[in-house]
């Protein structure tokens, strides 16, 4: 099919869906009249419920918990695939650059501690305020990454070995599964929460919830690292074939 | 002007669909995905609003608030979206190896 042909094909099929789509649209309630009882059911018990302040965060590891193992293995298998189709390529290409510049090193020393610190206390307030497993991971993995950026290969490949990266990941996502069979042996229920709920508002509330937040800050942290890694791993010298010439030995 | 928000998300969609079919290159069409899908972030937060309120994040006394159970979605939305995008990047990297080239009119197993 040629270029053009396509184009006419897409204007008709996309001015019939773009139709079909907005005639759906306009079906919708109002914007900002929310009305649904799903929403308004969680609003209302949560927090008496689990003693979280954060909704969402109950939402996605609790009330709707299943759909968030489901999503988990997405990840999963996504980084799997990811790691399978990088794997073959094993050619060696541009050789590592370093960053020499002591301004930069300095500062980025701090971003890294700063990011961390700063993943950390996303991952474990996620239940008190807006946060939780998903995005201090990815706040964390970023701290890891801010070490090749300011560093260098060999320092990120150093910090992170490839095999210790994968596993962590797969424990991660592991942990999840497995905290469900504890809510199914303690709570009744598969991914039941099987805590105290403690007191709202501190550290200690919302039951199981904060040990599903770190196991999905873990998964989802160590699944970055491994996609950036196997990303890098392309562009970069095997570290068996580091020499003067090819890299930073 | 209450259906704005929504004509915005499938604006948003469609613009991306063009960026897709009309796309040279694999990395570009990988990012038109993602621009789709920020049609879906777009459009599940917009049913969930509801005017006067606020996140649903009660420290702890109560207040009218939005709707979370979109925004739970909305996040599981994003993941998914970025470890696709990494997915979909990872076989452009493989078509280029295999053909020498990321244009999708160039790779012969793309035509059709």
């Amino acid at each position: 099919m040629t270029p053009r042909a396509r184009m006419v094909g897409f204007l008709f099929a996309g001015a019939g869906f773009a139709a079909l789509m907005f005639w759906g649209l306009v079906g919708l309630p109002d914007f900002g009249h929310y009305h649904w009882p799903y929403g308004n059911a969680l609003n209302a018990i949560a927090t008496p419920e689990r003693h979280t302040t954060n909704v969402v965060g109950a939402t996605v590891f609790d009330y709707r918990g299943l759909d968030t193992l489901g999503e988990e293995f997405i990840l999963f298998a996504s980084v799997v695939g990811v790691a399978l189709l990088l794997r073959k390529d094993d050619q060696a290409r541009v050789p590592p650059d370093v960053v020499r510049s002591d301004p930069i090193r300095a500062l980025g020393v701090l971003g890294v501690l700063l990011l961390f610190v700063l993943g950390l206390w996303v991952v474990a307030f996620g239940i008190v305020t807006p946060g939780g497993g998903f995005q201090g991971g990815v706040a964390l993995a970023g701290a890891f990454l801010l070490v090749y950026v300011v560093g260098g290969y060999r320092q990120y490949h150093e910090l992170l070995p490839h095999s210790p990266l994968e596993m962590t990941e797969a424990a991660g996502a592991g942990a999840f599964a497995v905290l469900g069979f504890v809510g199914l042996a303690y709570a009744g229920a598969y991914l039941g929460n099987f805590l105290g709920i403690g007191n709202a508002g501190s550290l200690y509330s919302g039951g199981s919830i904060p040990l599903l937040n770190w196991a999905t800050g873990i998964e989802v942290c160590a699944a970055l690292l491994v996609l950036f890694s196997e990303f890098l791993k392309v562009y970069m010298v095997p570290a068996a074939e580091w020499t003067p010439e090819k890299g930073p030995r | 002007m209450s259906f704005l928000p929504y004509a915005l998300a499938g604006w948003i969609f469609v613009v991306g669909l063009y960026g897709v079919v009309s796309s040279r290159n694999l990395i570009h069409l990988a990012l038109c995905l993602t621009v789709m899908q920020s049609g879906t972030y777009v459009l599940l937060l917009a049913i969930g609003y509801r005017n006067g309120t606020t996140a649903p994040i009660f420290r702890p006394s109560r207040h009218p608030a939005v709707d979370p159970v979109v925004q739970a979605l909305t996040l599981t939305d994003i993941v998914v979206s970025v470890t696709v995008i990494a997915l979909i990047l990872a076989l452009a990297l493989g078509a280029h190896k295999e053909s020498g080239s990321v244009n999708p009119e160039e790779i012969a197993d793309f035509t059709g």
